[in-house]
């Protein structure tokens, strides 16, 4: 079986994909956000994963409103990333687990989860700056890569419910894997923001902060909101925290908190990140 | 679906309504992915817009730079992000202008929803 070894969840704002490829890491800007991944590295150097299951949302890559799946999941023995139209350097390919894919999309379908498997698939900066942060300075990721993608931009999205049992199933399918392999699962995007409308600009430092606690030990708590909810409170974009409540989900151990960093703003968001350790 | 799913003040959810309303902008908008189109858009912006079909108000809102009028025309804003690019601006200057605001004082209130 798979060993889950844990959950990082973090936003993915493309302007710090504009920071890595300038090298301003250490600009008094982005300090109090880059020096928070240094912990999160010792920790993914623990535990060694193998693959990482990228739980994220794309934004007009991939997907277009032609055809919008609620969950997909990638098949591919390499995805591809591909210029967003706003200027971020292209990226290197990501290697695949196709082995691991088809098991997770097979057992996800068992248990009633409808999806899009796709065995060719772009990847936007949802899924490709998270890894840039996990593993710096590496020319291609080395680790293999599963890609979810869970639709936060067309309403009606799965609710907060539904992506906490979405989540459950995806570590019910780890759990049930027949190789060998050591896996972390990333939850990417928020927290709070809003990009659109007279309202750009909100940010929610309180209901962030609280769901950074719950999400550790109570994170059906969570799960009880409606969407509009969501939207109210973390904004029109914040409802990206759908993609960490698929990735809490997914841990079926006992589970700690490792490490967090909370800070505001980086680009318009108030920027999150957490290290969530499983035990079996 | 005929109503919003969502009533939040200053804020337009893009639901079903404004999915169909957008479709011909929005489409436009996910073309300018690709360097080649965002130059031929640069070249002849009429005939661009014309190619996608877009109607007058998405054409007016095209024509004035105008954000919060591509909102209302069924602009989804992570589509209109790939048009702001064109013209190299970021989603502060965005900010900005969908508030009324200057860059630096939308940048101040993003920085004091910190303290």
């Amino acid at each position: 079986m798979a060993t889950i070894v844990g959950a990082i969840t973090t936003s993915h704002i493309p302007a710090i994909g504009s920071a890595i490829a300038k090298g301003a890491q250490n600009e008094p800007y982005w300090k109090p956000f880059f020096s928070a991944f240094g912990k999160v590295r010792e920790w993914l150097a623990e535990v060694r994963p193998d693959t990482a299951v990228v739980v994220y949302n794309d934004h007009g890559l991939q997907f277009f409103l032609d055809r919008m799946p609620t969950f997909a999941v990638g098949a591919a023995a390499e995805y591809r990333n591909a210029d967003e139209g706003w200027g971020l350097p292209t990226l290197p390919p990501y290697r695949g687990d196709a082995e691991l894919s088809w098991h997770l999309i097979d057992s996800l379908v068992e248990d009633e989860f409808d999806l899009t498997t796709c065995q060719e698939m772009l990847v936007d900066h949802a899924f490709a700056v998270p890894l840039q942060l996990l593993w710096p300075g590496e020319r291609v990721c080395p680790v293999a890569t599963v890609p979810v993608v869970v639709n936060t931009v067309q309403h009606p999205l799965p609710s907060p419910t539904r992506c906490f049992k979405f989540g459950q199933a995806l570590g019910r399918a780890l759990d049930s894997f027949g190789g060998e392999r050591r896996v972390v699962v990333i939850g990417t995007g928020g927290l709070s923001h809003q990009l659109d409308g007279e309202r750009a600009g909100f940010i929610n430092k309180d209901f962030d902060l609280m769901c950074m606690d719950k999400i550790v030990a109570e994170p059906e708590s969570l799960a009880h909101y409606s969407v509009p909810e969501l939207v109210e409170l973390a904004g029109t974009q914040g409802v990206e925290f759908l993609n960490w409540l698929v990735a809490r989900a997914a841990l079926t151990g006992r589970v700690s908190k490792v490490h967090s960093n909370y800070h505001i703003p980086i680009s318009n968001t108030a920027s999150g990140l957490m290290v969530l350790e499983n035990r079996g | 679906m005929s109503k919003p799913l969502v009533s939040i003040r200053g804020t337009t959810v893009f639901d079903g309504v404004q999915a169909r309303k957008g479709y011909a902008l929005n489409k436009m908008c996910f073309s300018f992915n690709s360097a080649e189109n965002r130059a031929e858009f640069k070249r002849d912006e009429e005939a661009y817009c014309a190619k996608y079909g877009l109607n007058p108000a998405q054409r007016n809102a095209i024509r004035n730079r105008n954000v919060l009028e591509l909102i209302a025309a069924g602009g989804n804003i992570y589509y209109l992000a790939k048009f702001a690019g064109i013209f190299g601006l970021s989603v502060q200057d965005v900010g900005a202008q969908q508030t009324g605001m200057t860059v630096e004082a939308f940048k101040a209130k993003l920085a004091a929803a910190g303290r």
